[in-house]
């Protein structure tokens, strides 16, 4: 289930019941077992996330995985602002996956996105009961600085600041409004008296705090603004940092697997003697649609695999293919009965409107695959009536919960040992990784621990892919502006309450009509606004040129003077020099698409290569995500994310033939390289000060309406199907 | 039949059957995990491994045609003394990796780059440097080669040992 569903589920549960779970709510006993796991005499332990040594070591311990969006950096200074110290006083730990350790700031973010404001008047002990109840310890939707960072630790932060005030107070007995918290002392300025924080964290930490804390605003200090290293980036230069993949236990076998081709496929047969006649294979196990070989490493588990010819079912899924999803969606828009529709105006009079041009267009998008670097690598041993699962997955506390049910046990009978990870963009949530399951039962099964390996070429051909969708976008335009917009979209779940449109509409539609596959729609960086500010900003294009109009002035002149948007826009433009002159055989592309609470323009500058693929030369693009914590880690994930979005609209592409993926490996699944990436990516932020928003997936959306954009300035075609390939060749 | 090399330096016996392709031989019988498995068709570059100098991709080369070599490893690019190569050095300088799961390999080329041509042009980046990076962080990399050449060039003249390396491959 996808995070937005299980918020959602939750959020309806909990605003209906407040009154209830607000009586029955108890969180002492994940409180005191998460702080006896953490807390040593002598230190200080607030609300489980934070702790203040006697050496005044402040030790964050982050609900939030960190696989290289620098989350973990960023939150250290958050904490840092709140307590007045220097970033590089904070450690880093990842949470233990205990309920304790729950995180309450996803549920009231995504919760307050969902329902509005009245999700933000539920009492803290109410939002901490539903994250140990989900359990909630999930990265996503871009949330680890806004939600997490900005609610959960700058909370926490802001309690230990209010203790830490009130204990050194008490000691130096003055008033709480005399002590100021700065550089790691709490200090008494008329006095020149002073406490070192953790000297004093121990006792503050026993206080009872009465009041919900007040953090400070986003930008008090001087820890937020600016840009300290990563520490985790010295562990990955030198080979020494340990993923998944590098787990080494005493005794450890390494396993690998077969599984059926079409999903919901079964395992019907396997002869497994030729696997046991290869040397180092020392067991072949038989799941419910797989097939694992176990041996002394991933070499003989590989080929003892490829000795093998399983048959599957495939569970009456054979007759699916990527043209038949495409065939089916049109059918289902054609009959025209939206299973949603969600409408602000009268679209359907102003479609009518004999005054009005009405222009319309179809856009497809393919299966996408994450294609993380790291293939699934997990490892289990179970021990009797326990559990070890080590496992580098994006949410540890529903990883537990799984990896128990699989092994039949208690949640307190499985410790999750988190790893970091090679990449995730969305495919690492544990709803949608059957591996927890497979290698429990696989361990379950051997008196060792066991590493299970998904080899490329299966997890290439059993993901979680963005989904296949298509949509017809529709508008009248009078006067050169659109008079009215509708997007009929055809997916599996509708986006209402997650997608967002940018531009002063009069009238605007969007009808959903719910077409489901077996595949899993797994979400992809950006998750919906990517297929979304695809279509929309390709068409917004569309019209401008119908409208005989420059692209950006087209799109500026359906934004407010002085908003955040057009303040986005208009500097992305200024920017990049649109309306300059370019060498001949390059034009320019725009794009502007508020996502996950920022909001980004980026101008492609791009051309052709002698293959007819497009050569992207230069990107520049403008964020405003209210304020940016660590500029240089913002930088690099708007960079990464247009770099991403680059090589899927390039080339990526996922197919189906008879329910099955035809592509296996990088040689039919390229990814972007680096001498087909942009050399300069120039990212501008500007600072409004506006609520935080993402970064990590904001930069994706724009990059490939950009593109499209360029190659109709440039060829006069337009790309509607995507990937575009050699699209837009003469 | 056990299979001799060098790695890092040092002499080593491998025991798996010759058909093992290096990348795990070494992670799994040397216990070395900083070059990475990412696809198993020297499609990727995670696994790039220095033979006898030359930038491979490991994951694809049996152990049997590797006897006898001289193999260097992400681990064994350090210094004797701990130093980091100036080719790391400007990694972190530059704050290249994001999830980091393909850098590994991403330096091992650019190292094998930099010791064959010095001062590596763009195009020659553009030409060597053909490892995927899922995350995106070519700029920088480039950007880090860069740094790394200019670096280099500087301890050069204080023959210090990073840079050494850097220059003569390794």
């Amino acid at each position: 289930m996808g995070i937005k569903r299980r918020v959602f589920l939750f959020g309806s549960m909990a605003l209906a019941g407040a009154g209830v779970f607000g009586l029955k709510w108890s969180g002492s006993k994940a409180l005191a077992d998460a702080q006896s796991a953490t807390v040593k005499p002598g230190e200080g332990g607030f609300a489980a996330f934070l702790k203040i040594a006697p050496d005044d070591t402040v030790t964050l311990y982050s609900p939030t995985i960190d696989f290289g969006q620098g989350s973990h950096t960023a939150q250290a200074q958050i904490v840092a602002e709140e307590l007045g110290i220097d970033p590089a006083q904070v450690v880093v730990e990842q949470a233990p996956a205990m309920p304790g350790f729950a995180n309450p700031g996803i549920i009231e973010g995504f919760g307050a996105d969902a329902f509005g404001a009245i999700f933000k008047s539920l009492p803290a002990s109410l939002l901490g009961f539903a994250a140990r109840a989900m359990p909630m310890q999930m990265t996503g939707g871009s949330s680890a600085i806004r939600f997490t960072g900005r609610l959960t630790l700058a909370r926490a932060a802001a309690g230990a600041r209010k203790l830490l005030i009130e204990e050194a107070a008490d000691r130096l007995k003055v008033g709480e409004g005399d002590i100021v918290l700065a550089g790691g002392r709490a200090s008494h300025a008329a006095s020149g008296r002073s406490l070192r924080i953790g000297e004093i964290a121990e006792a503050a930490a026993q206080r009872t705090l009465w009041s919900e804390p007040e953090p400070l605003p986003a930008r008090a200090g001087k820890a937020v603004g600016q840009s300290p290293p990563r520490r985790d980036i010295p562990g990955k230069v030198d080979g020494s940092a340990v993923y998944g993949m590098d787990v080494k236990l005493p005794d450890m076998r390494v396993a690998t697997l077969a599984m059926a081709p079409v999903r919901g496929g079964k395992l019907t047969g396997v002869d497994d003697k030729p696997a046991l006649a290869v040397a180092g294979v020392e067991k072949v196990i038989r799941l419910d649609d797989a097939v694992v070989v176990v041996g002394k490493g991933y070499w003989p588990a590989l080929k003892g695999v490829r000795a093998l010819a399983p048959q599957f079912s495939d569970g009456g899924h054979g007759g699916l293919s990527s043209p038949g999803i495409f065939a089916a969606q049109d059918r289902l828009r054609d009959a025209n009965k939206p299973d949603k529709v969600s409408k602000a105006g009268d679209v359907a009079a102003a479609l009518e409107d004999k005054a009005a041009k009405v222009i319309t267009a179809d856009y497809r998008v393919p299966y996408l695959h994450h294609a993380m670097m790291e293939p699934f690598a997990l490892t289990a041993h179970r021990q009797g009536d326990r559990l070890d699962i080590w496992a580098g997955l994006q949410d540890p506390l529903r990883t537990r919960q799984m990896a128990a049910k699989a092994a039949g046990l208690p949640e307190e009978a499985v410790t999750v040992h988190t790893t970091i990870m090679g990449g995730g963009f969305g495919r690492r949530f544990p709803d949608q990784c059957e591996i927890i399951d497979q290698v429990v039962k696989v361990a379950s099964q051997c008196p060792w621990p066991v590493k299970l390996i998904w080899s490329r070429e299966q997890e290439l051909q059993h993901g979680s892919y963005r989904v296949q969708s298509s949509a017809r976008l529709t508008a009248a335009l009078k006067d050169g502006r659109i008079a009215a917009l509708r997007t009929d979209y055809v997916q599996g779940e509708n986006v209402e309450g997650e997608v967002g449109f940018v531009y002063q509409v009069p009238a605007t539609e969007r009808r959903h009509f719910k077409y489901k596959t077996n595949q899993i729609d797994g979400p992809f960086r950006s998750v919906n606004s990517n297929q979304f500010g695809y279509w929309t900003e390709s068409f917004m294009d569309e019209l401008a040129h119908a409208a005989g109009e420059d692209p950006y002035r087209f799109r500026r002149k359906h934004l407010a003077d002085g908003s955040r948007q057009a303040k986005v826009l208009d500097e992305a433009a200024r920017r990049a020099g649109w309306g300059s002159p370019l060498p001949s055989g390059t034009a320019r592309g725009i794009a502007l698409v508020e996502s996950f609470g920022t909001i980004v323009a980026e101008v492609v500058e791009a051309g052709l290569r002698e293959d007819g693929l497009p050569l992207v030369r230069k990107v520049t693009a403008v964020v405003d995500c209210g304020t940016t914590v660590n500029p240089r880690n913002a930088e690099a994930q708007i960079q990464g994310g247009i770099i991403q979005a680059l090589s899927t609209a390039i080339a990526e592409e996922i197919t189906l033939d008879k329910g099955a993926v035809v592509q296996s490996n990088f040689a039919d699944y390229p990814i972007l390289r680096l001498a087909e990436a942009p050399a300069v990516i120039d990212v501008h932020f500007i600072e409004s000060g506006a609520p935080m928003g993402g970064i990590g997936e904001p930069g994706v959306p724009p990059a490939t309406p950009a593109l499209v954009n360029a190659l109709f300035a440039l060829t006069g075609k337009r790309v509607r199907t995507l990937p575009i390939r050699d699209q837009a060749k003469a | 039949m056990p299979i001799e090399a060098t790695v890092n330096g040092r002499k080593v016996t491998f025991q798996g059957e010759p058909d093992t392709p290096l990348l795990w031989a070494v992670r799994e019988e040397l216990g070395l995990t900083g070059s990475k498995f990412g696809c198993g068709i020297a499609a990727c570059g995670a696994c790039t491994m220095h033979v006898d100098g030359e930038p491979v991709r490991s994951c694809s080369l049996p152990i049997g045609d590797a006897a006898g070599k001289a193999i260097t490893t992400i681990e064994g690019l350090k210094g004797a003394d701990g130093t980091l190569h100036a080719v790391q050095q400007a990694w972190i300088d530059q704050q290249v990796p994001q999830c980091g799961y393909c850098q590994s390999g991403q330096i091992m080329a650019a190292v094998a780059l930099i010791g064959r041509t010095g001062k590596p042009s763009d195009a020659q980046i553009d030409e060597a440097m053909t490892n995927i990076c899922r995350c995106g962080t070519y700029p920088r990399i480039r950007a880090a080669i860069h740094a790394a050449t200019n670096q280099a060039a500087t301890n050069r003249a204080a023959s210090g040992q990073a840079a050494a390396q850097a220059q003569g491959a390794a």
